[in-house]
């Protein structure tokens, strides 16, 4: 398709720029266009002039369908969790579009955001520090109905609350519980609980099973994705775990200091992954089984990732990289598409398998047993 | 450069109880029956309930659980890490030497020379007011009489030998100006910087990003070989454990439940719970299957159960497990041990990850076909044990499986957290100590 560096239009008017390719009479939920989220760094004296820009977020697309699960994957400091904030608006966008279900976010007044929010929910990282302590667990959960159901009588808020901890398998009578009562597995249902109560259409989960144990982690899984079946929502799925993620998405954006280095269909991305960055990341990945495990190859990437405050030019993962040379430098790649289903942002793209690593004419591929 | 130093730098151990010649059989470390409580207000809990094992000589020998199992306490016991008010019991033998309340001078020789730890934090682990190179430095000398330049020639040269680029400069780093994955480097340095016999690395990557995960285990791994150490690997990462380690110890409560080596656990686990976790995890080569939680929480450490404490949680539970707790015993395979009653059973079922599918997953995985056949009680799964006859109404899977099925499930079994112990005690004591 197009190789040629122009980004991919798509018959039916929705632009893919992620490697959707649109289905008839499909609404696409939200549609992020260049967004750019940047925090300045204020120098000291009495007048603190913004002295340099952390670029956390350095111009993202994607775009998600309603029942869809779009993982967002990357190292610690790549930007994936300002990236989710800031598709809710709670980080002010520095420049950039979001529109969900068609309406603009970015230029919305507080009142406006308000109404929209209520379709739109997150769910936090860590289960510990996201729940209030002084508040009664009937009163966390409901409190989304205080705001926005007005009309709901105290008992109708009542039943709702119980009807929402018993779908996510807690059980009603414990709502006159506080949080430190719950395990880290239970107190992230609260949160999920407590997303849901106004029924979104759209969630943002910010590595909501990384605090989790392995065991009590499949369950909360399970669960979403059962939940996504029954209030069909769309996912953002933010999390470091790659093997999370490629359980729970459909597509899968990999991102390497505030870009979108490559995104795609889960199974494209995870079989055949064409930018160095998103192979290195997936050869990292322990597999549990000795046989497997204790023979294979994997990519080990020298050194960090590097300071978001003055990124490298052109590619930015360049600095890493067994591939780069002197375009690498000069010119940043476009997030094209190479293969079918798949967009990656690099100058030689090749696919080759993670696990095995047949890459095709890896001369200076750093192969480590 | 840095194997120059080497050379010219033999440090001598200035204590000399080691019979450095031993390359016999003999076990590094030998533990027996280490039990650790500690009391509280509510009573004493209970976090190591008897284990044992033996670590030989440059073997990496793993140890996986879920939090709050004992692992991490049970290693620190050993080096007399813990508060002084844990009551520790049983023996821990490095060498022939008694580790356990043995004289702080005797330890304090010991630690840091021949056996060392990494920690999972290295960024509290390490002194934020001394350079990585002092820190490094001081290590040497709390061994060794030599001069600060040889100590600190030393560090830099071990700096290097873990991968740090520009090693003299970095030296005079403080540890916060080191990333995350470099601080564990560091802590990697200190660790092998006087050549230990055993190396206790306590999730040395849990913090960090699987890229830089892959960097460290491939260091530890290759300074494992340079100084000859054995390792004890604590992690919760069964990823991690099945790259590095060659024999696994899975713990449970505060016990060890299964020992053996890692392709053993991996591939033919005889204790449900190893089941239990090898079929939780999403693996990279299996994905859109449903994932298999094990149901309900460990049991509280304050009050173990008299049976196996697995039992509430266990799909193969009977009633005689609640009679008496199993010990270790030998399973039809060499130096493969399993503390379950009914490891035998396991024996007859193929994929012994499917055990913890409950009837809600079944119908979810396409293999029962309607939901409206599994209505049950409100009643969690765990609950409805003992099962010997009653199947939840489907096809063949329990059968297939020669498993007694767990009963009556309701649309909330694939929730794990929700379903307490098999008691009925109200569960938020419970949830609070082990958080």
């Amino acid at each position: 398709m197009s190789t040629n560096g122009e980004p991919l239009v798509v018959a039916d008017g929705a632009r893919s720029r992620d490697g959707v390719t649109a289905r008839e009479g499909d609404e696409m939920l939200v549609e992020v266009e260049d967004l750019v989220k940047e925090f300045p760094i204020r120098g000291g004296g009495i007048v603190k002039r913004t002295v340099a820009k952390v670029h956390a977020v350095s111009g993202i697309s994607f775009s998600l369908r309603r029942g869809e699960t779009l993982g967002l994957v990357g190292e610690s400091g790549s930007g994936k969790t300002t990236a989710g904030r800031a598709v809710l608006q709670l980080h002010r966008p520095t420049s950039g579009s979001v529109r969900f279900k068609g309406v603009e976010l970015t230029t919305l007044d507080s009142s406006g955001m308000r109404d929209v929010r209520k379709d739109m929910q997150i769910v936090f990282q860590d289960p510990y520090a996201s729940l209030n302590p002084k508040m009664p667990v009937n009163d966390i959960v409901g409190e989304g109905l205080v705001v926005h159901e007005k009309k709901l009588s105290k008992s109708e808020r009542k039943d709702r609350v119980r009807e929402l901890l018993s779908d996510v398998g807690l059980r009603p009578e414990h709502g006159n519980r506080y949080p430190h009562e719950f395990s880290g597995g239970q107190r992230q249902r609260l949160g999920i609980a407590r997303a849901l109560a106004l029924d979104p259409d759209f969630i943002v989960l910010d590595e909501p099973v990384s605090a989790l144990d392995v065991s009590v982690q499949a369950g909360v899984i399970n669960l979403l994705e059962r939940l996504q079946d029954q209030h069909h929502m769309a996912y953002l799925f933010i999390a470091h775990d790659l093997s999370v993620v490629r359980h729970i998405s459909d597509r899968v954006a990999v991102m390497y200091l505030g870009k979108i280095v490559e995104i795609g269909e889960r199974e494209k991305i995870y079989a055949e992954p064409t930018h160095p960055y998103t192979q290195a990341l997936l050869s990292a990945v322990p597999i549990p089984d000795p046989h497997q495990e204790k023979v294979r190859q994997r990519i080990v990437l020298e050194g960090d990732i590097p300071s978001p405050v003055s990124p490298p030019s052109g590619c930015r993962f360049r600095t890493r990289c067994w591939k780069a040379q002197e375009i690498c430098a000069d010119e940043e790649p476009e997030l094209i598409e190479h293969e079918p289903g798949l967009l990656s942002a690099c100058h030689f793209a090749e696919a080759a398998n993670p696990l095995t690593l047949s890459v095709k004419g890896s001369d200076g591929t750093k192969l480590v047993v | 450069m840095s194997e120059s130093h080497l050379e010219e730098v033999p440090l001598e151990r200035v204590d000399e109880a080691s019979p450095d010649a031993a390359p016999s059989a003999e076990p590094l470390l030998v533990v027996d029956n280490l039990e650790v409580r500690f009391p509280t207000d509510d009573g004493e809990v209970q976090a190591v309930r008897g284990i044992s094992y033996e670590v030989r000589e440059r073997e990496v020998m793993g140890i996986v659980g879920e939090s709050g199992c004992g692992k991490s306490v049970s290693s620190m016991a050993m080096l007399g890490l813990l508060p002084s008010t844990a009551k520790i019991s049983g023996s821990a033998k490095f060498r022939g030497q008694e580790l356990l309340n043995a004289p702080d001078r005797e330890l304090r020789a010991l630690r840091g020379l021949k056996v060392a730890m990494i920690f999972q934090d290295p960024m509290t682990s390490m002194n934020p007011v001394y350079t990585v190179g002092k820190q490094l430095a001081e290590a040497v000398r709390a061994h060794h009489e030599v001069s600060h330049k040889v100590a600190k020639n030393r560090a830099i040269e071990m700096l290097e030998l873990v991968g740090i680029p520009q090693p003299k400069s970095r030296a005079d780093s403080y540890p916060h100006e080191f990333s995350g994955g470099m601080r564990q480097r560091a802590m990697i340095a200190m660790a092998i910087i006087n050549n230990p016999d055993l190396i206790i690395a306590d999730e040395p990557t849990t913090a960090l990003d699987v890229t830089v995960q892959a960097q460290i285990l491939e260091t530890l791994e290759s300074v494992k070989d340079e100084v000859g150490a054995a390792i004890i690997l604590i992690t919760h990462d069964l990823g991690v454990i099945a790259g590095m380690a060659d024999r696994v110890k899975v713990m449970y409560a505060g016990r060890i439940v299964e020992s053996g080596t890692a392709e053993q656990i991996f591939d033919t686990p005889r204790m449900p719970y190893s089941a239990g976790l090898l079929g939780s995890i999403p693996s990279m080569d299996s994905s859109g299957t449903l994932l298999t939680p094990i149901a309900g929480t460990p049991p509280s450490l304050l009050d173990p159960p008299d049976g196996c404490p697995f039992v509430p949680r266990c799909p193969l539970a009977v009633p005689e497990c609640d009679q008496s707790e199993p010990g270790l015993h030998q399973t039809e395979q060499p130096r493969h041990e399993a503390a379950c009653w009914r490891w035998e059973h396991l024996l007859t079922v193929d994929d012994p990850r499917l055990l913890f599918r409950t009837g809600n997953e079944l119908v979810d995985a396409g293999i029962v076909d309607s939901e409206a056949a599994l209505t049950g009680g409100d009643q969690p799964v765990a609950t409805e044990r003992p099962v010997a006859d009653t199947t939840v109404p489907h096809e063949s899977t329990a059968d297939e499986l020669g498993i007694n099925e767990p009963a009556a499930v309701d649309r909330a079994t694939d929730t794990t957290v929700s379903h307490e112990p098999a008691t009925d005690e109200p569960m938020p004591d419970e949830t609070e100590r082990r958080s």
